[in-house]
């Protein structure tokens, strides 16, 4: 007996310490030669780190998941847009530069930004000459054209954005070149001649140039299209080439010879292949990084909580992390339409009752989660103006001005409503139970209500009629802009008219139609400084009406490799820029 | 012996039939008795911007505005017939058994499932050798050396085994053997049979002993637990009392009288790791029908779901089909039943 206990001791001792050996010693985990510059977190953050122009190589990326398509016509994700820019080109492109020149549209197949006429409701645009596909064939205007009809198709493609369908003047019962063959659509696109291309909008819209940096006006060669197929098979207009594509595993992406440098003022093309594997295990993922079998992780959401634990306590890997603040707010709606929120100053009970801190904390705390947030609009959005309408003391909460509100909403002794979150987020619950405790302070009794993460928009947190029934006075809720503007940021989330009785929306609780209008009339000032001061006045307007509480501004830690040259974080994506990267 | 194994194999026809049935109301009658629309359930298939028309385009592309017993209907007849799918610029076929195409990746379900089925294949063979093999060999030596300082190490083998879970042992395995000290490969690595047998054996190596320390710790303890109740039978006393040699008393006669228990489990273990060893796919990114159908429920894919369901129940339907032949083969006193 005592022999069997000293072994299961030794045994578990053993165990112990290898597990203690894993967790702690990563000092000597690819590390080896920093290279042409020492390892400095943030580095790549404001600047670019390791600059080079060293061509050759391969950078050797990983998904944690699947691509949602590589069809540029269809693909919704930051880092797919981020990335598409290797195989394809369009019209104009954020600008491959660190810190807030991200933020700048450049031209890309286009040779200038677009010329507006019609007060912005025509937007035109030229072709640069001697863009090929790669096939040998010459890109012209048709090509963009047909890319973009083709997208509206929704039938074929209901997952990409859906802008252009909204905005162009496509012909009635135009459904794309497949359902609608043949039929002119000139009435929303012309080409007048191969290297022009006109947009007709139904309304005037200042920003269509944002419009035209999206992945749908990527050339797409009408007799080479598959339709949904394409996304196997898609033709190359950039400086690399798809090779050996395996779906739902792997691909490499190797160089376009039909690609000309003096076409393309934007791109380095530095390596030579990129290998990119899919669905590779997430906490892998980080270790294959930290132990240089892998360069990158092209979701570009940041370490696993894991690698983080590890990396963090490190100086030597927290040496080699950048943590930028990304364009994505995380916030709570006060949805009106459940009493007593219909009361504004029981609105403001919560804004001036929450302790925001206690946000941050669920979210990961000051590095991992985010920076606190007082605004709707993110720093990264130009026209970002800083204020806190509802300041109080370290931004914990101020309880008296809270009780102050709850009775002037006739409400001295609180009352009680439920705050919904998505169950498949640890971090929207730990959200709600910190309302939860922190607002029972003030009599407030929150009950946290999860729903399942796939409808919850649909069915549930975005459903008017299910809000009311079920009491849902809070919605976790979240948001990033499809591009750092103040029309890509809001109009999904602040404008009433895309609230919907059957639900879907991510607009759960602004219905103020004087904020409709402010976004109508930004939507069309076409002077760059006023529309962005007019996108600042709603943000301030919104907050007026207490109907959001901006939690944090999303924050990621990105782990650099060692192998990489031209690291820099690009604005626009919020994660590392694919485009300019180089191997040592 | 013939009439048996039709009568069998018509059974495990009407099986699957159930299993396709069952998961089909389970993707689609579940949701509708908690109050889901088919614009709701469409949904999950559209982007974040997408207009009411898009969901409805949808709903009718995937079928969920027909009662269920249409969808159903239509989606055996494309199994057992075939079917055409409209991609926009063209229509593809899809000849029989066609199990459709992917709600999400719109990538046909059949081609992909055979395509994977060799990972998990190469997965499950290796690591049930490698786990028969020490599982019964430490049984064996445990039961003859009952009590011993190896039969009680055994036991704690035994017992870490089954209780560190996958997922750690995995990565641990990763963490000191493939990165910290490189004697195996990172994850997400495999070359097929075909292409090099050298590097199919070592991409697989540590997947394989990591699966394989979860069961061969219960084919230990099974394997000594049968031993020991088979080597105090009478007729093991016999033999050694007509003078056989140990060996032959131990193999021959103790341990093939413990295998029938062991044989059993294995048929349905193995059958269930056809379906795909689900953890071990994951942590060591292999893209095998475990993954893929972890993929599939995570993302509604019921064509994808439906797919490895169907393979997995066909598998452990045939496993058991010939454990239960087998049965014959391993114990003469079945034969003789």
């Amino acid at each position: 007996m005592r022999n069997t206990r000293w072994r299961v001791l030794a045994a578990l001792g053993t165990v112990a310490a290898l597990t203690l050996s894993a967790c702690g010693g990563g000092s000597s985990d690819g590390d080896g030669d920093g290279g042409g510059a020492s390892a400095k977190a943030n580095a790549a953050v404001s600047g670019v780190f390791n600059p080079s122009d060293k061509k050759g190589g391969t950078i050797k990326f990983a998904n944690s998941g699947d691509w949602d398509t590589l069809d540029p016509g269809e693909t919704y994700y930051g880092y797919s847009w981020n990335f598409a820019r290797l195989y394809g080109r369009s019209l104009l492109m954020f600008k491959a530069a660190p810190g807030d020149a991200s933020n700048e549209l450049v031209p890309d197949l286009a040779e200038d930004l677009g010329k507006p006429t019609d007060g912005g409701q025509t937007w035109t645009y030229k072709l640069r000459q001697g863009v090929k596909f790669e096939d040998g064939t010459e890109v012209t205007a048709k090509d963009v054209a047909y890319a973009v009809a083709r997208s509206i198709d929704k039938e074929t493609f209901p997952n990409g954005p859906a802008y252009f369908d909204a905005m162009l003047d496509w012909p009635a019962d135009y459904k794309g070149p497949y359902k609608s063959k043949g039929v002119d659509f000139s009435s929303a696109i012309e080409t007048p001649d191969d290297s022009t291309i006109v947009f007709h909008l139904k309304q005037p819209f200042a920003g269509f140039d944002y419009l035209a940096q999206l992945t749908q006006t990527m050339p797409v060669p009408e007799a080479k299209d598959k339709g949904a197929e394409y996304r196997n098979s898609v033709v190359s207009s950039g400086p690399y080439k798809f090779q050996d594509l395996q779906p739902g595993k792997s691909f490499k992406l190797v160089r376009n010879d039909q690609w000309d440098q003096s076409t393309d003022p934007n791109r380095k093309a530095l390596p030579d292949q990129y290998d990119v594997s899919l669905n590779v295990n997430a906490d892998d993922l980080d270790n294959q990084i930290l132990s240089g079998s892998i360069d990158v992780d092209i979701a570009g959401t940041g370490a696993q909580p894991a690698a983080l634990a590890r990396v963090l306590n490190d100086p030597a890997l927290k040496a080699k992390t950048d943590n930028p603040t990304i364009a994505r707010l995380w916030y709570t709606s006060i949805n009106p339409t459940v009493k007593p929120f219909d009361n504004i100053h029981c609105r403001l009970a919560v804004m001036y009752g929450m302790d925001r801190t206690s946000y941050q904390t669920a979210y990961g705390g000051p590095v991992a989660g985010g920076e606190l947030a007082t605004t709707i609009l993110p720093p990264q959005i130009p026209g970002y103006e800083k204020f806190d309408l509802y300041e109080t003391p370290d931004n914990k909460g101020d309880l008296d001005k809270a009780k102050q509100e709850l009775e002037e909403c006739g409400q001295p002794n609180g009352f009680k409503t439920s705050m919904s979150f998505r169950t498949e987020r640890p971090k929207e619950k730990a959200t709600a139970e910190a309302f939860q405790q922190q607002l029972a302070k003030i009599g407030i009794e929150v009950t946290p209500k999860g729903y399942p993460q796939g409808d919850y928009f649909a069915a549930y947190a975005g459903n008017p009629p299910f809000v009311v029934k079920n009491d849902l006075g809070l919605v976790a809720n979240g948001w990033g802009a499809d591009w750092n503007d103040g029309f890509g940021f809001l109009s999904q989330i602040v404008d009433s008219r895309v609230i919907r009785e059957t639900g879907g929306s991510s607009n759960t609780s602004v219905r103020i139609p004087e904020v409709d209008q402010m976004l109508d009339e930004a939507q069309v000032e076409l002077d760059q400084g006023k529309r962005e001061a007019d996108w600042a006045a709603i943000d301030r307007r919104v907050m007026e009406e207490a109907v959001i509480y901006p939690g944090v501004f999303a924050k990621s830690v990105l782990l650099r490799s060692d192998n990489l040259t031209n690291v820099f974080v690009n604005n626009s994506y919020g994660m590392y820029d694919y485009m300019e990267m180089g191997v040592k | 012996m013939i009439p048996y194994i039709i009568r069998r194999l018509i059974a495990a026809a009407a099986l699957l039939v159930l299993v396709s049935i069952f998961t089909f109301s389970i993707f689609y009658l579940v949701p509708r008795w908690a109050g889901a629309t088919p614009e709701t359930l469409a949904t999950r298939y559209v982007g974040r911007t997408a207009t009411a028309e898009t969901v409805a385009l949808t709903a009718e592309r995937l079928g969920f505005n027909d009662p269920f017993y249409q969808q159903y209907g239509n989606w055996a007849k494309t199994v057992v017939l075939g079917g055409e799918f409209d991609m926009g610029a063209q229509k593809v076929e899809c000849s029989a058994p066609c199990l459709g195409y992917s709600f999400i990746t719109r990538q046909a379900v059949g081609p992909e499932l055979l395509d994977r089925a060799p990972v998990t294949f190469s997965l499950a063979i290796g690591a049930s050798i490698i786990w028969v093999v020490t599982g019964v060999s430490i049984g064996v030596l445990s039961a003859l050396r009952r009590g011993s300082v190896f039969d009680r190490g055994a036991m704690i083998f035994a017992l870490a085994g089954v209780s560190m879970p996958i997922f750690w042992t995995g990565l641990m395995g990763l963490t000191f053997f493939a990165y910290k000290w490189p004697i195996f490969v990172p994850g997400g690595t495999y070359t097929p049979f075909t292409e090099n047998p050298l590097e199919w054996a070592h991409a697989l190596l540590l997947p394989w002993m990591t699966l394989s320390l979860l069961f061969s710790a219960q084919y230990a303890r099974l394997t000594r637990a049968g031993m020991l109740e088979t080597m105090n039978e009478d007729y093991v006393r016999t033999a050694r009392a007509k003078g056989l040699r140990e060996n032959r008393v131990v193999f021959k006669h103790g341990l093939r009288g413990a295998l029938t228990p062991i044989v059993t489990i294995f048929g349905l273990d193995f059958g269930l790791l056809i379906g795909g060893a689900v953890l071990t796919e994951k942590v060591f990114s292999l893209n095998g029908l475990g993954k893929y159908a972890i993929d599939g429920i995570t993302n509604n894919d019921l064509p994808k779901v439906l797919g490895v369901t169907l393979l997995a129940a066909f598998f452990v339907v045939v496993c058991n089909l010939i454990v239960d032949l087998l049965y014959a083969v391993v114990d003469p006193r079945v034969r003789t039943q």
